[in-house]
């Protein structure tokens, strides 16, 4: 397995890390939290995002994208994390382009990835319904009528619900609550009569919505993928999407880590670098040995995407892995930034907070690390 | 396909044919610490198929595959050794031969070795004629281990050695050691090192087996009274030994870092129950059939699991990097302290599996098998000192990865 980056992934690299620095730094993120921006992300620097390609990094070209893989998106999103850049990169991109691109038929694909690519379109996942991602525990409810099907339920979580043009709306055309059977995925028009959408002001200051649907009208056509069978591919959807947040994820904990050492070599108390305390320097340590391991599990679950060989199951399993891993370790390193940084740390002026708040809402996004021990041990029965 | 690809899809199948016709049947089972082959004079095989697969692995320097042919070695490239590698872990088979020559002893004097003391030891190591013991620590030094204080004076063409080492590893059935001396005690401690080899059987060594708490007796205080060794078997220059056997450690650390993989082998016997998934076992002793009904356990599992298999990912990507730069470095420090740890968590959770059944010591009530978690369990404890203390590897990489300042150094420049 591929762990090492390539040449053109090594420019790609280098291209997006100068890109995240100058045009879209932390402070940009502070700046919308200030102004309470009506978007919720810088809408220039998201059209730079989109001349550079990143759109369609992972979206094959006859769809309007560039095929680079997903080896490609996942450094794109590992150092937008680095200045926690707010954009519709997650929503848009890594979950709405990608379940069209798996699930979606031919027509549908020719109809809506070129848009997205070309950030005409946000379209956005609509899944959780629950205080914790349990993406099988479906009541929102979709009713077969005729020549179309009516939507009834409520959901919450939904990334850049406010300001997405289509949602994709995860519903239960048949079975149990918790039952896998009988899912179904519906596109569904935000302007659609019987929607209605309240933004969520999040703690990570990204954007989220609460989305109700009151007996929501959907011709048949609206369809992505076959009836009732839907949480098979979702699943893969979600696991391509864990992946991509768990590279994201990485970014910031680097980021943080970074901060960190540049504060243990800068500080003094007693007379000495607090960096040659021991009490610091092994928790340093601990965490340099975590983040390498984070660094692994990340390069080897986007080697696995982009390898045509490999099976869903083993897709699974990374995804779990690295989300589970990711969970942990950015939760740990976000924690010791603020501690390792006192006082100062505490403060609303100085970044580090950000990162803080940034973890514990990618943490539980698309499931938290017990949620994935759990998924882990029952694919690998036991 | 290029010619390189094709030389080495070649290689890949006349090793597997290879191995194939000659590893014999009961060396493709799991290990079991009595057939571990240390070689050495005195070598003895409880199972006589260990002695013919160690003879024919050695015979093609497979032992040791990435040394030179001429120093008897398998003369393989990196990627030869790495299918070879995958190509015996496809048949499960044992290692042919463990010892420190190999895993210690035999890099640094690649590296640092005249021609003479290549072409005297290497080959003895390749064919496991001489089994190694490791001299380093010393009653006071430890973790400081360039403290040491076991001398060695020149007089003629021999050195006279004269003091006492600790912990040395079957030193009471090695037939040669590695040893750190003190040639010049008027200098800074690093500076008046040198490394330096002997026959264990010269007149005045003398060994004193020490015992476990898992009730094994591996290693030994060792005296040394008067022991002459020819100034020939000095590696490296005088009072420089202390730059290698700090390369040394390197490559014991890596080795022991894969105490941490599923699949690792340890040159001391730290694990050699690679018999059974710790959730096989854990749902086998309470009859679970699809899933394990100790939630907390479960849970607990589930976790070690991935950060084991996040680790054996990140050993793979340290190969992968180096194939492309140089050998192991101070990164060797967290393999080593990170895998570790991962091998004792790994002994507590069997430990948990098996419940009151792992609480035996010996006699009746107990399996075999179950003995031998309880021993290895306490065996395991002993990782994270050997090779440097996990506290000692943490510091490593506080100041050599992380650049973080020195504690000791910044409180001297303040009292000046
Ligand atoms: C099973 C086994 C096999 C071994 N085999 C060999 C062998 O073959 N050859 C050989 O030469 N040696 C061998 N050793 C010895 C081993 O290398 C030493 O035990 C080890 O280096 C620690 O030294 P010590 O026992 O003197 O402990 P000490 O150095 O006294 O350490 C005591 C405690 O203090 C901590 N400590 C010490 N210094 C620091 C510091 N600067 N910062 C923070 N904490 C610190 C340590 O981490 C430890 O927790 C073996 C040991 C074991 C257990």
């Amino acid at each position: 397995m591929a762990m090492v980056l390539n040449d053109d992934q090594q420019l790609l690299k280098e291209s997006a890390k100068n890109f995240c620095r100058q045009n879209s730094p932390l402070s940009v993120l502070r700046r919308l939290r200030d102004e309470k921006d009506k978007i919720g992300f810088d809408k220039d620097i998201w059209n730079q995002m989109l001349e550079l390609g990143w759109a369609g990094m992972a979206i094959p070209e006859t769809y309007g994208g560039f095929d680079f893989g997903y080896g490609g998106l996942g450094i794109v999103l590992e150092e937008s994390g680095r200045t926690l850049t707010s954009s519709p990169l997650i929503s848009a991109i890594l979950l709405g382009a990608t379940a069209v691109n798996e699930i979606g038929s031919d027509e549908q694909k020719r109809e809506i990835l070129p848009k997205v690519v070309a950030g005409e379109l946000i379209i956005s996942l609509a899944l959780d319904e629950n205080i914790s991602h349990a993406p099988n525990q479906i009541t929102t409810s979709a009713k077969k009528d005729t020549n179309s099907f009516i939507i009834n339920g409520e959901k919450t979580f939904v990334l850049d619900g406010h300001v997405a043009d289509k949602f994709i709306v995860v519903a239960r055309t048949a079975g149990e609550t918790d039952n896998k059977q009988g899912i179904s995925l519906f596109l569904v028009d935000a302007n659609t009569a019987g929607v209605s959408i309240t933004r969520t002001f999040m703690v990570d200051n990204r954007n989220s919505a609460k989305i109700k649907f009151e007996d929501v009208n959907v011709l048949s056509s609206a369809l992505l993928g076959e009836v009732d069978k839907g949480f098979a591919t979702l699943d893969y959807v979600l696991d391509i999407a864990r992946i991509g947040l768990a590279a994201e994820m990485l970014g910031s904990t680097q980021e943080v880590f970074d901060r960190i050492l540049e504060y243990l070599k800068q500080r003094e108390q007693f007379g000495v670098l607090i960096g040659s305390f021991q009490g610091l320097q092994h928790r340093a340590a601990n965490m340099y040995s975590e983040i390498e391991l984070c660094k692994s599990v990340v390069r080897a679950a986007l080697a696995g995407l982009d390898n045509k060989n490999a099976d869903r199951v083993e897709i699974a399993e990374l995804a779990s892995i690295a989300k589970a891993k990711l969970s942990e370790v950015f939760f740990l390193v976000s924690n010791e930034g603020v501690q390792m940084h006192g006082g100062i740390g505490m403060t609303d002026e100085f970044d580090i907070g950000f990162f803080i708040k940034r973890a514990r809402v990618a943490q539980q996004y698309l499931g938290d690390a017990s949620f994935h021990r759990d998924r882990y041990a029952s694919l690998k029965n036991f | 396909m290029n010619m390189q690809l094709q030389a080495l899809d070649d290689f890949r199948s006349a090793a597997r044919e290879w191995l194939e016709e000659n590893c014999p049947p009961s060396m493709r089972t799991p290990m079991v610490q009595e057939e571990i082959a240390w070689g050495g004079r005195n070598a003895h095989y409880e199972n006589p198929e260990s002695k013919i697969w160690l003879e024919r692995m050695a015979e093609k320097g497979w032992t040791c595959p990435t040394w030179p042919a001429e120093f008897g070695g398998g003369g393989l490239n990196k990627e030869e050794a790495i299918i070879l590698n995958e190509e015996l872990r496809r048949i499960n088979a044992r290692p042919a031969l463990t010892s420190f020559g190999i895993s210690m002893l035999g890099p640094v004097l690649l590296e640092y070795g005249s021609h003479e003391q290549k072409m005297e030891h290497l080959p003895k190591i390749v064919r496991a004629e001489i089994r190694w013991c490791q001299g380093y620590s010393e009653p006071g030094s430890g973790s400081d281990l360039a403290s040491l204080k076991t001398k060695a004076e020149l007089q003629g063409d021999h050195y006279i050695i004269n003091g006492s080492k600790i912990w040395t590893s079957y030193a009471d059935k090695a037939d040669w050691i590695f040893c750190l001396v003190r040639t010049d005690f008027e200098v800074p401690k690093h500076s008046g090192i040198s490394f330096i080899l002997f026959d264990m059987a010269s007149k005045g060594v003398s060994t004193k087996p020490i015992q476990l708490i898992s009730g094994a007796s591996p290693f030994c205080e060792t005296f040394f009274d008067d022991v002459k060794a020819p100034v020939e078997n000095l590696v490296g220059r005088l009072n420089d030994g202390w730059t290698i056997a700090k390369r040394l450690l390197q490559h014991e650390r890596t080795m022991i870092s894969s105490f941490g993989l599923a699949s690792g082998q340890s040159d001391r016997g730290g694990t050699t129950s690679t018999v059974d998934s710790v959730e096989g076992v854990a749902m086998r002793y309470r009859g679970d059939t699809d899933k394990l009904s100790d939630p907390v356990l479960r849970d607990d599992i589930a976790q070690f699991k991935i950060d084991s298999t996040t680790f054996a990912l990140t050993s793979q990507r340290s190969v992968e990097e180096s194939a492309q730069g140089q050998g192991p470095n101070a990164t060797s420090s967290m393999l080593k302290n990170y895998g570790c740890e991962l091998n004792k968590r790994r002994s507590e959770l069997l430990m948990r599996a098996i419940g009151s059944q792992g609480l035996g010591w010996e006699g009746e009530g107990f399996e075999e098998h179950e003995l031998l978690v309880t021993r290895e369990w306490l065996r395991s404890k002993a990782n994270s000192i050997e090779g440097g203390t996990s506290e000692i590897q943490l510091n490593v990489i506080a100041k050599r990865v992380l650049g973080l300042p020195d504690i000791l150094s910044m409180s001297k420049t303040k009292k000046k």
